[in-house]
């Protein structure tokens, strides 16, 4: 792996342990199986619970009888929403001038809105009790009109979610800036395409689970949960329930990945502490993989339309767009953010002088969609590499040379984008120029068109993509944009690390350790670092929006900073020396320029907490908490490629060549890197490929299950060819930007491209997603009905007869 | 995922199986449990008693019987997908094994236990239709061998009798002949979305015979016979014209991943390309 890059920033790259490819911690007891998830928690006097679910993608609830499951030996009690009154509402937490925000009880009352919304839940003394009995829950439902479509949706004759809002749309915002109109009249040329980003279900590997124990005695509320959020849940649940936030324990135990789904308030986490106040009982709910695919948050589902302006040469004057969003039936904690984060992401990595975006937010009878991988960063990357992919063709543009005409060259940075982003630091060309190399680009294309010779269809794809990192600064956030941490050098010299960002996957334990056993000098091994506990740790965010190391790693960088002044100024009284001169390292504290004069690093702790000897008004102990507020975003970019071979026959796509060049700024620890870089492409690649929640007519999900919702398999992923460049962030000390989304941004547009570009000869544009072999097939067989075959015709008269597939 | 309540007995013989079977009417068999327990946890099946059969021994043998190969009905597909016998002599079984969903489900999963639930898209069926393999049941009756071309009589229906257990399936040696079988996997379930299994034994071009199994695209795996039928002794140049006669006559089923028209296309074209190489693969 070449770090190849021009360190362009002040940071220092790489120390004894950061930038090393240092073994997980967290391994070891991950792989082996003997950790501690959510569900693993068993209390005695444990009781379980199953939700009853809608059928129905609206109706009106007639009547609920419970009476037959009540009487079921081993149910202690079934609710519904006329007993949960002093229950509040699931939170949302945008604000927005025209934002809709309907009430969203946590059982449904009056009315259902989609399939699997909770109505009534069971508890009882075990959990195959308490599902046999949920069976017997009879709700007699009077069927509505079911809305479906985004589009149809906002016609006027569509049937109304609520009636009181007298529409279905959810919200408008819009995002100007430049001259569009004249962009337009000076414009030769300008590409429209229509683009689906379809519904996706996050799916992490472990389903959301909650337990709670109420002990009223002490008043005490113990939350287990398998949540992104700890600090944020602790907060809402306490409102919900009614009881003072220092009441309330958040735990979160393992966690098996979230991707956004577990950044989030559900009626679960609000019931099941709920009933365990009533019950005065712990009860534990975990959720079916059924339930995980119907009713926890999905993610994309946007329609684009988008238009770019363009000179002959290439050169964009302008970039218009439309997206439609649909929210679900209600909202869930960031469900009207997404888009708007879409907005903002839209001009890509490319000068565009005038800029014009509409969002519009539309409810409609399905799940809730909120923060999946990227959240709103994978649906604007995908609409600016997809239509400058358009653009390039239909200015018979080569895809990557027409992408660099239009980047802002490096010095052009720090560089204001049309939609308002101040982007930190870049070099686009250099890593589009890395990632040309290394996929033999000019080879490729050369293939490429020696194949439609022969009928074989080879397609490349290239996606050069930005995003955004680190959120970031709390004006622009809406729960706060900083980070916490606590730093405790123990008496014994070992160091405690609580970080307010709650991983889950991420491997924070290990790059967090790297980082503060380079800053003290002393072994990974002798750091740990403790997270998801809200009694343990002080307030915090999370690592959503790739911000645990940019933000939280910072807060933890700052923390033991303060703590090294700390113990400069111990060593300095202990040693006859001025704290200036004070030396940190290799596990020894001493005097610069006299070697003679140093401390072993445990007896220069100790003396912080002996307090024997202390220099005058030293405060005696070692911790030191700081909360870091970022003052930008970071933007990470790169270029991925993709080669592929399409079976006109069949449809089927063959991926032959992945190549992923990304510059997250300074890397920490490179293993980790590449690990998130995969597994964010093989993600990336899933929605391109096979992945779509579909719902049928009545608003039913068809693809409810593993066996009918593809997520990607070891055998559907290929090798990748990774590779980086370093373009350090000015915007904190470590010059880190952010990994986690980057895959999942750059390789789904990376993989249509290539597709489309494979089949351009056939003039097939587009494609909607999941590119399915017989979504492929049919395109291609309706290209071929208008055009003959390429093996008899050249490129151009192909051209000239385009179509949209 | 939760099921609902049900018996379970774990008989330690065959006989003991049979009687338990013929005692109960809503009694379900249980081999590998990978088609059935993910059924019941789902509530789509909800058998008053599961009689599993995992302790019976001795039925899980993969041997040779002369003209035949017989194996034994608790043969797992990763044992039927690695067994040497087969791979030498009848070499189609194990290359369908081999296709079965993942690691995990090859080594619980049984090939009796796939036959007898007769899944539209599985995998076995193309290839036993194919090599016009034999089905021995068991009963209290006593052995009943049942030929490949009437066993699957429809969607997750068989002609098993409900007193009877598979027991045994026999299949014929294939030597001199070339065999494929060519599958599209579904990415999420990994069931066929087409599934083709072919036997051809011909020399220098000429076709002699040829057995096609194709699975997927109707309620039931059938032998495409009309392919059949204009390819025996004809020269290997017939195979393109031929296999688009794959689909005569078929129902297809559709779903959201592939619809029957493309179901269909794809068993034409899966079907040329499994005859092309299997004349090509063909065996001395």
């Amino acid at each position: 792996m070449a770090s190849n890059g021009k360190n362009n920033g002040k940071a220092k790259a790489n120390g004894q342990w950061v930038g090393k490819r240092f073994k997980r911690k967290e391994d070891p007891r991950l792989v082996r199986g003997i950790s501690h998830y959510t569900d693993d928690i068993k209390l005695p006097r444990l009781v379980h619970c199953v939700f009853v679910r809608s059928p129905h993608a609206h109706a009106r609830i007639a009547s609920i009888n419970t009476e037959a499951a009540r009487s079921q030996p081993g149910v202690l009690t079934v609710i519904t929403s006329a007993d949960i009154e002093g229950l509040g509402m699931i939170p949302c937490a945008m604000q927005m001038p025209d934002l809709k925000i309907p009430a969203h009880p946590a059982l449904a009352k009056g009315r259902v809105r989609y399939v699997g919304e909770p109505v009534a839940v069971v508890v009882a003394e075990d959990a195959y009790t308490a599902r046999d009995a949920a069976e017997m829950v009879a709700v007699d439902y009077e069927p509505l009109p079911v809305v479906l479509d985004i589009e149809k949706a906002l016609q006027k004759e569509s049937a109304l979610i609520y009636q009181d809002f007298g529409t279905n749309k959810a919200f408008t915002h819009a995002m100007k800036s430049g001259d569009i109109e004249a962009a337009y009249k000076k414009a030769d040329r300008v590409v429209k395409v229509r683009l689906i980003n379809q519904r996706v279900a996050p799916t992490a590997m472990e389903p959301r689970s909650v337990v709670a124990e109420y002990l009223p005695g002490e008043n005490r509320l113990t939350i287990w949960a398998s949540t992104q959020i700890p600090h944020l849940l602790r907060t809402q649940v306490a409102i919900m329930v009614g009881l003072p936030e220092p009441a309330v324990r958040v735990i979160a135990p393992e966690v098996g990945g979230g991707f956004g789904s577990k950044l989030n308030v559900y009626a679960e986490d609000g019931v099941v502490p709920w009933l365990s106040m009533k019950l005065a009982r712990p009860v534990k709910w975990t959720e079916t993989r059924r339930e995980s695919l119907m009713v926890t948050i999905h993610g994309r589902d946007t329609i684009n339309y988008l238009e770019l302006a363009l000179k002959k040469d290439g050169t964009i004057l302008g970039l218009r767009a439309k997206v439609l969003a649909d929210m679900g039936a209600y909202h869930q904690l960031l469900t009207p953010l997404i888009p708007q984060l879409t907005a903002l992401m839209l001009p890509g990595c490319y000068k565009i002088p005038a800029f014009d975006c509409e969002i519009v937010g539309v409810f409609t009878n399905k799940m809730s969609t909120d923060a999946y991988r990227g959240a709103g960063r994978p649906e604007a990357a995908y609409d600016i590499e997809r239509i400058m992919d358009c653009a390039a063709r239909e200015l018979n543009l080569d895809a990557a040379k027409f992408r660099s005409k239009n980047f802002p060259q490096p010095r052009e940075f720090p560089f204001t984008t049309a939609a308002g982003l101040l982007y930190d630091s870049a070099n686009y060309q250099q890593s589009l120029k890395r990632a040309l190399q290394l996929a033999g680009y000019d080879k490729l294309r050369a293939r490429q068109k020696a194949g439609w010779k022969q009928g074989k269809y080879y397609g490349v794809g290239v996606s050069t993509y930005v995003e955004i990192c680190a959120i970031g600064p709390s004006a622009a956030t809406p729960a706060g944009g900083w980070e916490s941490a606590t730093v405790r050098i123990e008496p014994t010299g070992k160091v405690t690390v609580l970080t307010g960002a709650s991983p889950h996957g991420q491997g924070q334990e290990t790059t967090f350790a790297q980082l503060v056993a380079d800053q003290l000098g002393i072994n990974p091994d002798d750091i740990t670092i403790i997270h998801g506990d809200t009694l343990a740790v002080p307030y915090g965010i999370g690592t959503f929006g790739s911000r645990g190391t940019a933000v939280g790693g910072t807060a933890v960088y700052y923390a033991v900073e303060k703590l090294k002044i700390k113990i400069a100024a111990l060593a300095a009284h202990l040693l006859g020396a001025k704290p200036a001169d004070i030396v940190i390292a290799h596990g020894r504290v001493g005097v610069k320029g006299n070697a003679k004069k140093s401390m072993p690093w445990g007896e220069i702790i100790l003396a912080a907490y002996t307090a024997r000897s202390i220099p005058a008004g030293f405060e005696p102990g070692m911790e030191a908490t700081h909360f870091f507020e970022p003052s930008n975003f970071t933007f990470p970019f790169g270029t991925h490629i993709c080669a592929v071979e399409v079976d006109p026959e069949t449809g089927e796509i063959k991926i032959e060549k992945y190549v992923a060049v990304d510059d997250c700024g300074n890397v920490i620890n490179p293993m980790l890197v590449d690990g998130q870089v995969q597994g964010g492409i093989a993600q990336g690649l899933s929605q391109a490929l096979y992945e779509e929640m579909v719902y049928n007519e009545d608003g039913q999900p068809i693809t409810g299950s593993l066996m009918d919702y593809a997520v990607p398999k070891a055998a559907h992923i290929p090798e990748f060819i990774l590779d980086r460049t370093v373009t350090p962030t000015p915007v904190n000390p470590m010059g880190v930007k952010g990994v986690g989304e980057a895959g999942t941004i750059a390789s789904t547009p990376c993989m249509v491209n290539a597709v489309c570009d494979a089949l351009s000869p056939l003039g097939i544009t587009n494609i909607d997603m999941p590119l399915k072999p017989e979504r492929v097939w049919r395109a291609i067989a309706a290209a071929q009905a208008a055009v003959p075959p390429p093996a008899a015709t050249t490129a151009k008269s192909a051209r000239t007869a385009r179509r949209t597939a | 995922m939760i099921p609902a309540s049900f018996d379970y007995e774990s008989p330690k013989t065959l006989n003991e199986a049979i009687t338990l079977l013929a005692s109960r009417e809503d009694a379900k068999l249980l081999a590998g449990g990978h088609s059935l327990l993910p059924a019941m946890k789902l509530r789509l099946a909800s058998p008053a008693l599961l009689i599993d059969l995992g302790r019976i021994g001795g039925l899980d043998y993969i041997r040779d019987s002369g003209e035949t190969i017989s194996i034994g009905a608790l043969a797992t597909h990763a044992a039927v997908a690695a067994s040497r016998l087969l791979l030498a002599s009848s070499p189609l079984l194990a290359q369908a094994a081999c296709n079965i969903g993942d690691i995990q489900v090859r080594n619980r999963g049984t090939i009796g236990g796939s036959l007898a639930q007769a899944h539209p898209s599985a995998d076995y069926p193309a290839a036993i239709l194919a090599l016009d393999a034999n089905i021995v049941a068991t009963s209290q009756s006593g052995e009943r061998v049942i030929p490949a071309h009437s066993f699957f009589t429809g969607m997750f229906t068989t002609a098993l009798r409900p007193d009877e257990i598979i027991t045994e399936i026999r299949v014929p040696k294939t030597a001199g002949s070339g065999t494929v079988y060519k599958k599209f996997h579904h990415p999420a379930s990994g069931y066929a979305v087409v599934g083709v299994a072919a036997v051809v034994r011909g020399a220098t071009g000429k076709i002699d015979d040829v057995a096609i199994g194709i699975t997927g695209v109707a309620e039931v795996a059938y032998r495409a016979t009309a392919v059949e039928d204009a390819l025996r002794g004809k020269p290997a140049s017939a195979i393109a014209e031929a296999a688009k006669h794959a689909a005569d006559k078929v129902e297809a089923l559709g779903d959201n991943y592939a619809s029957g028209d493309y179901r269909r296309h794809l068993a034409q074209v899966y079907t040329r390309r499994a005859l092309q190489e299997a004349l090509s693969s063909k065996r001395k």
